[in-house]
C-alpha cells in the first residue's frame, strides 16, 4: 500500500507528459485546419509554417492549443481521446459488431489461449523427457537455450503461409505461433525447476525406497510449479505477441493485429491507440490473472 | 521410399551415438558436452534433407536445407544490405540509444525513494506489455527508414533495462554502504566505486534480455512499412512470392545475429563482472 502514492504520481505524471506532447505534435494540421477555415494563423500559409518549430507556433496562436486535443485524425491522439474510442467500441457497441474492440479482442484471445495451452503442454512433456533422459539433456537443451536468443518471431508470416497453403486456416496458424512462443520459456523454466530439489531431498526420497516415478510425482514436480508460473507469466505474454504478429502478414480482418494495421492503413490513429490499449489492457488481465492463481496455489502447496 | 527409409536410419543412428556418448565414461568432458548437440543438430538437418526429398515435399512448404544453403550463398550481397539496414542501423542503434538512456533514467531515478516506488511497478508493468503494436504509430511518425524501426527497438528494450537497472543499484547491503560512508566517499564516489559494480550483473541481465527484443522489434516494424530493403520487408515478400528458400535464408541470418548479439553482450558481461560468484563457476 506504501507505493499507491507514488505509482499514481508517476501514472499522473505521465499523462500530462502526454498532453503537453500533443500540442507540439499536432499544432501544424491544426493551424493548417483553422486556416482553413478562416481564422487569423500567424504565419500564413503552410509553406512558411512548415520549417518553424512547433512550440513557436504554439505560442504564436495560443487560441489553436485546445484544438490539439480534439482532432479528428491527430499525429498523437490526447488520453481522453483514446479513453473514449476504447469505450465506444468496447461498451458501446454490440460484441458481434465488426466495429467492437471485445469482438476483435476474442479473436486474438482465443488464438492467444489455444496456442499457450498448446505451447505450456508440449513444454513441459520435454521437459519432462530432458530431466529423465541424460542424452535428451545433452542434445536438446543446448539448442533450446540458444533458440531463446534469436528472433523465431520472423518465422510468423511463413508459419500462416505454409499452413494456409495445405489448407489449415482460421484459428490454428495464429495458435501455432503463440505455441513456439511460449515453448521455449516453459522448457527453460521447467528443466530449472524439476532440478531444483536438491541432492539431499532426493536422497531422503531414495532412504524412503520410493521410485522414479513416485520421486517425480512427490517431490520434482510439486517443487517445480513456482519456476512453471514464472515461465508461464512469460509465456503468456510472448503468446500475446504471437496471435498479435500472426495476424500481420496475411492482412486478416479480424483480431486486435488487424486493427493495428486497418489504422495504420487508413490513417485511424484514434483506432490504433486503442487498439494498443485494449492489447495491453489484455496482457495485464491474463498475466495479472496468472498471478492470483500463482499465489492461491502456491498458498494451497504451502509455499508462499 | 529409400530417402525415407535413410532418414529413419541415419536418425536412428545419430541417437545411438548420442546415446552411447552420453552413457559413456567421458560424458561430462567438455569435447563430448560439445560433440552431443552438434551430432544432434546435424541429424535434424540429414532427416529434414532425406525426408524432403523423400517424400517430394513441395518448395513452398518446406525447402530442403540444401536449397536454402544455395540460397543463401548465391544472394549474399541481398542478404547483407538486409543485414545492415535492419540489424546495423535499426536494432543496433536502437539498442544503443533505448539501453543508454533506461541506465541513465535509472541513475537519476534511484536517487529518489518516492519516484522509484513509483516507477518500478509501472516499469514492470509496461515490461509485460506486447509494445510491439507501437510500431505502426512510430512508423506514421518517422517514416519507412531505419529511424522508426531504431524508435521501435527503444521502445521495446527501455523498460526491461530500466526496471532491472533500479533492482540491481539496490542490491548492495546496509553495511557495504555505511562502510562507504565511514571512508568519507561521496555520493558518486559510492556510486562508481560500490553500487554500479554490485548492480553490473542485474544491468547485463537486462541487456541480454534486450538483444532479442531489440531484434524481434527491428523486424516486426518492417512489416508495418519499409523502404525496399530490410530483413523484415524481405520476409513478408517472399512469403507473398512462395520464394520460402529466402525466407529461410533470412531466419538463418536473423538467428546468427540473435546468437552473435547474445554472445557478444555475455562475453563483455564475462570480461566486466569476473568477480561475481555466477562467473566463476
Amino acid at each position: 500500500m506504501r507505493s499507491v502514492l507514488p505509482v499514481l504520481t508517476v501514472v499522473a505524471v505521465i499523462v500530462a507528459l502526454w498532453y503537453a506532447a500533443c500540442v507540439p505534435m499536432n499544432i501544424k494540421g491544426v493551424l493548417t485546419e483553422a486556416e482553413r477555415a478562416g481564422a487569423a494563423v500567424q504565419p500564413e500559409g503552410a509553406g512558411a509554417r512548415r520549417d518553424l518549430p512547433a512550440l513557436r507556433l504554439a505560442i504564436n496562436n495560443g487560441f489553436a492549443v485546445p484544438a490539439t486535443w480534439a482532432q479528428d485524425r491527430p499525429r498523437l491522439p490526447a488520453p481522453h481521446q483514446v479513453a473514449a474510442e476504447l469505450w465506444d467500441t468496447t461498451a458501446m457497441k454490440k460484441i458481434t459488431s465488426k466495429r467492437s474492440l471485445v469482438y476483435h479482442g476474442w479473436v486474438t484471445l482465443s488464438a492467444t489461449l489455444l496456442g499457450f495451452a498448446i505451447g505450456t503442454g508440449l513444454g513441459i512433456l520435454l521437459a519432462v523427457g530432458i530431466v529423465h533422459s541424460r542424452v535428451m539433456d545433452m542434445s536438446v537443451m543446448p539448442w533450446a537455450i540458444v533458440s531463446q536468443t534469436i528472433p523465431i518471431i520472423a518465422l510468423a508470416p511463413m508459419i500462416i503461409v505454409v499452413l494456409y497453403s495445405i489448407g489449415v486456416q482460421g484459428i490454428l496458424p495464429k495458435a501455432v505461433i503463440s505455441a513456439y512462443l511460449s515453448f521455449f520459456p516453459v522448457v527453460v523454466g521447467m528443466v530449472k525447476g524439476l532440478r531444483s530439489p536438491d541432492a539431499m531431498q532426493l536422497d531422503l526420497l531414495r532412504t524412503y525406497n520410493a521410485g522414479k516415478a513416485q520421486g517425480f510425482w512427490k517431490l520434482r514436480l510439486p517443487a517445480s510449479i513456482p519456476y512453471l508460473f514464472a515461465s508461464l507469466k512469460i509465456g503468456i505474454a510472448a503468446s500475446l505477441v504471437g496471435a498479435i504478429v500472426g495476424e500481420l502478414p496475411t492482412g486478416a480482418v479480424a483480431g486486435l493485429g488487424a486493427r493495428l494495421l486497418a489504422g495504420s492503413y487508413y490513417g485511424q490513429t484514434v483506432q490504433i491507440w486503442a487498439a494498443l490499449f485494449a492489447a495491453a489492457i489484455l496482457a495485464a488481465v491474463l498475466v495479472g490473472l496468472l498471478g492470483l492463481l500463482q499465489r492461491l496455489v502456491l498458498t494451497r502447496m504451502g509455499m508462499a | 521410399m529409400m530417402l525415407v527409409a535413410l532418414a529413419a536410419l541415419v536418425w536412428g543412428l545419430g541417437w545411438w551415438i548420442n546415446l552411447r556418448l552420453a552413457a559413456g565414461p567421458s560424458a561430462q568432458s567438455r569435447g563430448v558436452r560439445l560433440a552431443v548437440p552438434v551430432i544432434f543438430g546435424v541429424t535434424v538437418l540429414a532427416v529434414w534433407e532425406l525426408l524432403v526429398r523423400g517424400l517430394d515435399v513441395p518448395l513452398v512448404i518446406l525447402p530442403a536445407p540444401s536449397l536454402i544453403a544455395a540460397r543463401f550463398a548465391a544472394s549474399l550481397p541481398v542478404l547483407w544490405a538486409d543485414f545492415v539496414q535492419t540489424i546495423l542501423k535499426g536494432a543496433l542503434g536502437g539498442y544503443v540509444i533505448g539501453c543508454g538512456a533506461a541506465i541513465l533514467t535509472a541513475v537519476l531515478v534511484d536517487r529518489s525513494d518516492f519516484l522509484r516506488r513509483g516507477l518500478l511497478p509501472v516499469g514492470n508493468f509496461v515490461a509485460a506489455l506486447p509494445i510491439v503494436g507501437t510500431a505502426p504509430i512510430l512508423v506514421m511518425w518517422f517514416g519507412f527508414d531505419w529511424q522508426s524501426k531504431a524508435a521501435v527497438v527503444v521502445v521495446m528494450v527501455f523498460f526491461p533495462v530500466l526496471v532491472n537497472t533500479v533492482a540491481g543499484l539496490r542490491e548492495t547491503t546496509a553495511m557495504q554502504r555505511d562502510l562507504m560512508e565511514t571512508y568519507a566517499a561521496s555520493y558518486w564516489q559510492g556510486f562508481f566505486k560500490l553500487r554500479l559494480p554490485a548492480a553490473l550483473p542485474f544491468i547485463f541481465n537486462g541487456l541480454k534480455i534486450a538483444t532479442t527484443l531489440a531484434l524481434v522489434g527491428a523486424i516486426v516494424a518492417e512489416f508495418f512499412g519499409s523502404p525496399t530493403v530490410g530483413m523484415g520487408f524481405r520476409i513478408s515478400t517472399s512469403v507473398g512470392q512462395l520464394a520460402l528458400d529466402m525466407v529461410w535464408a533470412e531466419i538463418v541470418v536473423a538467428a546468427l545475429a540473435g546468437s552473435v548479439f547474445y554472445g557478444a553482450v555475455a562475453w563483455v558481461e564475462k570480461a566486466v563482472t569476473f568477480w561475481h560468484p555466477s562467473q566463476r563457476a
